[in-house]
């Protein structure tokens, strides 16, 4: 991490800052390191397409600027525009866009131009092998499957963006979404895997916030256009800036009360109840606020053996809800006398163990340390 | 059989496949992808020659080529030729009245080419130039076989165009076509029967080429 840490300090990454009231509103501020991969995640509709094809060129902002190391690709101030050509991106699209009519290699070899044409082969063949498609260097796209078909789009971008001495980005559009979900699940591992041996800024555009959480150091959280919140994943789901990010983080547990107490013993009310918290996070006693807890902050009692950790922050009612996911349960709270239930994650032999169904009578703990409080 | 006729017929045919293509390309590709003002008007310009009979094309075509028009003068002062009765305002006249058969196909291809194709190459750091080489005329190579084969074979057979500019003058604008109309009138029964014949091969086989041409890219999808 401090290795990155001193990379960012140097004049390269990623430097991307846009504003645009039409036709699609932006305002969309991110830096990214060489090695740094940051997902945009966002509601579909939220413009991360759109600042996608802003740093490849393929659409200009009314206002801002796109810098890549020492390289200025886009300044409106300066009506300075480079063509898509002279931006070195490694893009991979969607829907893959590969050329029907060129092979697998010639497609990786296409972002390879600068080389003399024997080199070109040569290289695209080892990036196809890095893939793990081998063997496949002469196939047709159409005599591909989708999973190999996105990988060859990997290659290809991997291949242009990393050509010169890796001075290009890479950037995925939501590169997973048109295979199923056995093969997402595999080719996510691998760039996982393959990420970290890249020394080039990385920008991954999805909606799905498991595949985030799995890829990036950091998230930006886009909403109609604006970024709402920078960090990493843990940050953007356990302190979420505001109600807004918490929702699209897809964080459940959001409700209001009033900070309450002293700074010895900070409180939050709640609907009649009084929560114990770690600290009053910059806001004073009396403060109308809106706070979140995230599924891990929640403990399930074990009513056949109460520990002691049952004291800190109890609360009872009764399971509306247990949807079973594998090796975890899904559990729904209606706590008594608070109209929006709590839901957390359980594991299922817990469930099994205590006999809990819908219907039975539950409490829990809300852990204070995982109490965050944000303005209402 | 009429041999002057017929070599006639097929270097107009060639001449105005050769240069038609190019033209075609460069306004088949704005219909297709550009979004400007006006673009109705442009395709309903180029649907025009489709429309309108024949003769009434070659009367305001041969108005406009003649010596006293502004562009037959010209011509006459830039090359010492006239437009009219002669083989270049034949080739110009044939060029014009092509423009749908050649446009139209390559439209019809240029729009089925997905956009993110062409922007996959300009990202991969292909200049338009070598967009257009490497991936946009491969995609469109059904389009660009059918517009070569329907100007080829409607240049053979066009005769009310060619009638009204070129006249039927021998070895300098009488067509096969025309060559055809002239041994009726002269109830030669048996060489219009030949050269008819001879038409009819051609279309044949430039259907059976087409044919063979878009099945092979079909293959290499």
């Amino acid at each position: 991490m401090a290795e990155r840490a001193d990379r960012a300090d140097r004049a390269d990454g990623l430097r991307v800052l846009l504003q645009q009231q039409a036709p699609i509103p932006l305002a969309c501020q991110f830096d990214c390191a060489p090695g740094e991969l940051v997902a945009l995640v966002g509601p579909s509709g939220s413009g991360k397409t759109t600042v996608l094809r802003c740093i490849a060129g393929l659409v200009h902002a009314q206002k801002g600027h796109i810098r890549c190391g020492e390289a200025s690709w886009f300044d409106a101030a300066a009506r300075h525009v480079r063509p898509p050509q002279q931006r070195r991106v490694g893009f991979v699209f969607q829907h893959y866009a590969l050329l029907p009519h060129l092979s697998a290699l010639e497609n990786v070899a296409l972002g390879l131009g600068e080389l003399p044409p024997v080199a070109r082969l040569e290289r695209a063949a080892e990036w196809l092998a890095r893939v793990h498609l081998a063997g496949l260097e002469q196939r047709k796209p159409a005599a591909l499957s989708g999973g190999q078909q996105q990988r060859v789009a990997l290659a290809r971008a991997l291949a242009r963006a990393t050509a010169s001495n890796n001075s290009g980005v890479l950037l995925l559009d939501e590169p997973f979404a048109a295979v199923d979900q056995v093969t997402r699940g595999k080719l996510r591992t691998e760039l996982a895997r393959l990420r970290h041996e890249l020394d080039i800024p990385m920008v991954l555009v999805t909606h799905d916030l498991d595949e985030a959480r799995q890829l990036a150091d950091r998230m930006v959280v886009l909403h109609r256009g604006s970024s709402l919140q920078e960090g990493t994943p843990e940050q953007l789901l356990t302190q979420p800036r505001n109600p807004a990010v918490a929702r699209l983080m897809g964080l459940t547990n959001l409700f209001s009360g009033v900070v309450a107490g002293n700074a010895a013993t900070p409180q939050l009310h709640w609907n009649g109840r009084r929560l114990s918290i770690v600290d009053f996070c910059g806001f004073a006693p009396g403060d109308a606020v809106s706070w979140v807890i995230p599924p891990e902050g929640v403990l399930l009692h074990r009513p056949d053996r109460p520990s002691q950790g049952d004291a800190e922050n109890p609360v009872t009612g009764t399971l509306r809800e247990t949807l079973r996911l594998g090796s975890f349960t899904q559990v729904t709270l209606e706590i008594f006398g608070e109209p929006q239930p709590l839901t957390f994650a359980v594991s299922t032999r817990a469930i099994e163990r205590n006999g809990l169904a819908p219907g039975s009578i539950a409490s829990a703990t809300l852990l204070a340390q995982r109490i965050h409080l944000m303005p209402a | 059989m009429d041999s002057g006729a017929l070599i006639l017929s097929l270097k107009l045919a060639l001449a105005t496949t050769l240069l038609l293509l190019p033209l075609a390309i460069c306004i088949a590709r704005p219909l297709a992808w550009a979004r400007f003002r006006g673009k109705g008007l442009v395709d309903a310009l180029v649907t025009l020659p489709l429309l309108l009979p024949p003769t009434v094309i070659g009367f305001y075509l041969l108005g406009s080529f003649g010596p006293h028009s502004a562009l037959g003068a010209g011509w006459l002062a830039l090359t010492g030729r006239t437009l009219v009765f002669s083989f270049d305002g034949l080739l110009l006249a044939s060029l014009l009245i092509n423009i749908p058969f050649a446009v139209q196909p390559l439209q019809r291809a240029f729009e089925s080419i997905p956009g993110e194709a062409r922007e996959a190459a300009w990202c991969c750091g292909l200049s338009p130039l070598q967009t257009l080489w490497r991936v946009e005329l491969p995609l469109a190579w059904p389009g660009l076989a059918s517009a070569a084969v329907l100007t080829f074979v409607h240049t053979l057979g066009e005769f009310g165009v060619v009638l009204m500019v070129g006249g039927n003058l021998d070895g300098a604008t009488r067509t096969l076509s025309i060559a055809i109309y002239d041994k009726v009138q002269a109830f030669d029964e048996a060489a219009a029967a030949q050269m008819s014949l001879l038409l009819v091969a051609i279309a044949v086989a430039a259907v059976g080429s087409l044919h063979f041409l878009t099945r092979k890219v079909g293959r290499r999808g």
